[in-house]
């Protein structure tokens, strides 16, 4: 198989965390090599967080370098634009459409940029967005936004749904399953 | 069968199997989930100490006792640990000691980037370096074996990047070793000059067989590969190395100190160029160069910060990145902030709001020196908020020290604040500490601690009285004032400052990540709002200036109400059933 990497971006707290695990559960399943890296500790409060998730056949260092992510996981818009570097060319930014305002934002010292979505496009990068905070909270948790996400990912690679769902129900917690996998299916679904 | 573990969950995976008997820690990031996982298994004990030098002296203790031992910390926990540390090495084990020490190069949650390898060589204790998280189980595994053979505590040095990186790791039954026996043996575990004496020359003579040890251990292991070019590494650097020089020739240490000389000099006289590839202090480099040996490492390389394979491309080959998106917008920094609920915002917004010079600490209420809050002057090390706060009134008087607070997490307080109270009273200063007791060691992930009545294994406990422990050293005036009541809280700051005596105001709300605290949900803002703002100027991610109106976003609101007791205009309220 070629390699492939999936770096995850989004706010602290917002569940990449848990994506990043599970991604690591599908890529065991298919008998890769992985590695998962991921930050705990300061800036995990509500800062940026990147997770990256490398897979392939023997895998050295678990960072992904910019230009080397075949798909950039965006929580949140921003930082999908912060990310971008990180994107291989005619990569694939899956992203949820929501704005979480940085302090900087909020105390007024700058803007929250406009027309992400499409100057990410214009710049030649595949984008599939979707409202995940609107279809987490649908399904009946806007914790789940991760498994939207997960789901919609699922749906644009070429793994079987059979390893995401298995993967998904290692990953979660017993009394979150039932959420967690309608909001998987309900990503899996957009197209 | 492989399991994908972090590093930190392979150490504990390898101390289960090497039949550890006995686990201590104080948390740190990135070293904190080693004793989370150990306390995951029932044959070992596990404990989270005030702090790591009471850690390691009973990690010491058990070894002594004939138990395998390990204990953990963060680099930083390194230095407190220190004193215990190089008189461990003079005593040696009885049962196998290991160290774990976790690096922060980059400083992701760090006040420093110090490189703890010099500890290996200041204290004489061998420090084995793993690069993956398979490693980690392996290299703790034979720490012990080195432990107990060469008579004397290992470290295992991991950073960031290893201990937070999972990798597939091969799991094996435990080994149970049984306890070794305890025999008296002053001339070996009483350390005063007499018989310290001995032990240095006992050291010295240890270090010689670790030298020839690491010449053939294979932990250290030549990877041959185009000999034009000779890499020595080690730990992560070695990962960035193959993937940004692919297949030259490789010497990768798993043993850091000491190094293996004959084995170097066989590697170095079959390359044409040697680099040396490490993060942080030339601590390889120099050794290899005081050989008498030509290499070129950090007149390329930085000492601060990570490395990555783009940064050894771009400065070993020349090759740099190009861009392949071209966008013109800049994206606005996003610090990490309080968390929506949190009991530290209220106590900072006092602070400012009182334009109080505030000694800090170490803790997620460190954030509170960013904007907006910007009312932190000061953060050095565990405990250090106290003595400095003394040190300020002893040096500018006590005009100076009635506009200056202490202020440290609970957590941090019993690590090292108690000794700094204690210096206070003793000393006649007047200075008030604000120990911010949110009931749980929060920044690095909700460990418990001597104050919130439960062990590691959530077992109840005895709990410290923060109150009736202050009043025991001396402070009369301690305070319990609850940080969301902003009126009284900054009643009662005004008052403790202002007093010709120490005291401690302790400043009482449970964080609001903690399961069992349950604010009532999302609060909007209504009609009656004058637009006034002064519901931003707490500085919560969930309020949000919209221009033309405040707004506040429901996916992060927790209904804390700290902005509701700030309101002036009865503006802020419940929002309906929506879940969210």
């Amino acid at each position: 198989m070629d390699d492939l990497n999936i770096m995850i971006v989004g706010v602290g707290g917002q569940g990449t965390l848990l994506a990043s695990r599970l991604l690591g559960k599908v890529a065991q399943k298919q008998g890769y090599d992985v590695k998962v890296s991921e930050i705990h500790g300061m800036s995990q409060r509500g800062g940026s967080v990147v997770t990256y998730v490398k897979m392939g056949r023997k895998v050295y260092s678990p960072i992904i370098e910019k230009g080397e992510a075949d798909f950039l996981l965006a929580f949140e818009k921003l930082e999908a634009l912060r990310w971008i570097d990180y994107l291989k060319k005619d990569g694939t930014v899956v992203l949820n459409d929501q704005e979480i305002d940085p302090m900087p934002v909020i105390t007024g010292s700058t803007m929250y940029p406009e027309g992400i979505i499409e100057k990410l496009a214009e710049a030649g990068a595949h984008v599939r967005s979707i409202d995940a905070l609107g279809i987490a909270r649908e399904c009946g948790n806007i914790k789940a936004v991760n498994m939207v996400l997960i789901g919609l990912l699922a749906g644009t690679s070429s793994i079987s749904k059979d390893i995401w769902l298995e993967s998904l129900k290692e990953a979660v917690p017993q009394k979150f399953l039932d959420v967690n996998v309608r909001a998987f299916n309900a990503g899996y679904m957009v197209r | 069968m492989k399991e994908l573990l972090l590093g930190n969950e392979a150490v504990a995976r390898g101390a289960y199997e090497a039949g550890v008997r006995v686990a201590t820690a104080y948390p740190g990031t990135p070293s904190t989930e080693i004793t989370e996982n150990i306390a995951k298994y029932d044959e070992i004990y596990s404990e989270w100490s005030p702090n790591e030098k009471v850690a390691l002296e009973v990690a010491i203790g058990a070894s002594v006792a004939g138990a395998r031992s390990i204990c953990s910390m963060k680099h930083v926990g390194l230095n407190v640990a220190a004193d215990p540390l190089f008189t461990a090495s003079y005593t040696g084990v009885n049962g196998g000691l290991v160290i774990m020490v976790a690096d922060d190069p980059g400083m992701h949650s760090s006040q420093n980037e110090q490189d703890s390898r010099f500890y290996a060589r200041a204290s004489l204790v061998p420090m084995l370096e793993p690069s993956d998280s398979q490693e980690c189980k392996d290299y703790v595994k034979t720490a012990f074996e080195i432990s107990e053979k060469f008579d004397c505590p290992v470290i295992v040095r991991l950073t960031t990047r290893v201990a937070h990186s999972r990798s597939l790791v091969e799991l094996e039954g435990r080994n149970d070793i049984e306890l070794k026996p305890y025999t008296k043996d002053p001339s070996k575990y009483v350390m005063m000059p007499a018989m310290a004496r001995g032990r240095h020359l006992a050291v010295e003579k240890r270090m010689a067989e670790l030298r020839s040890y690491a010449e053939t251990t294979p932990l250290n292991r030549i990877e041959w590969g185009s000999r034009e070019i000779g890499v020595i590494t080690s730990g992560i650097s070695y990962q960035y190395a193959r993937e940004a020089l692919g297949d030259v020739s490789y010497l990768k240490l798993g043993m850091v100190y000491p190094l293996p000389e004959g084995l170097i000099r066989e590697f170095v006289s079959k390359v044409d160029k040697l680099y040396v590839i490490e993060e942080l202090e030339p601590f390889l480099e120099n050794q290899v160069k005081k050989m008498g040996i030509k290499v070129t490492g950090k007149e390329l390389l930085p000492v601060t910060g990570e490395y990555s394979a783009t940064l050894l491309r771009e400065k070993l080959r020349g090759i740099k990145f190009e861009k392949v998106y071209d966008i013109d917008l800049q994206s606005p920094a996003r610090p990490p902030v309080m968390c929506p609920g949190c009991p530290h915002r209220g106590t900072f917004h006092v602070l400012k709001k009182l334009k109080l010079t505030v000694t800090g600490d170490i803790g997620c209420y460190t954030l509170a020196a960013l904007p907006p809050a910007q009312s932190m002057d000061t953060c050095v090390c565990m405990g250090a908020s106290i003595g400095m706060a003394h040190g300020m009134e002893k040096a500018r008087g006590r005009e100076f020290g009635k506009k200056t607070v202490a202020v440290l997490g609970d957590s941090t307080f019993i690590h090292s604040g108690i000794t700094g109270l204690i210096d206070i009273v003793y000393n006649k200063g007047c200075s008030t500490v604000i120990i911010l007791d949110n009931s749980i060691t929060g920044m690095t992930g909700h460990q418990h601690n001597p104050t919130t009545g439960f062990t590691i294994k959530g077992e109840p406990t005895k709990q410290v009285d923060l109150e009736m422990l202050a009043k025991a050293v001396g402070i009369e005036r301690v305070r319990i004032a609850d940080p969301f009541d902003i009126k009284n809280f900054e009643k009662v700051v005004k008052e403790e400052v202002e007093a010709d005596e120490p005291s401690v105001i302790i400043a009482q709300r449970p964080c609001a990540l903690l399961k069992q605290v349950r604010y009532e949900g999302p609060q909007r803002i209504n009609e009656n709002c004058r637009k006034c703002r002064s519901c931003m100027r707490i500085g919560c991610p969930a309020i949000v200036d919209k221009g033309d109106a405040i707004e506040i976003n429901s996916a992060l609101c927790v209904g804390c109400k700290l902005c509701s007791n700030i309101c002036a205009f009865n503006a802020i309220e419940k929002a309906g059933d929506n879940n969210g």
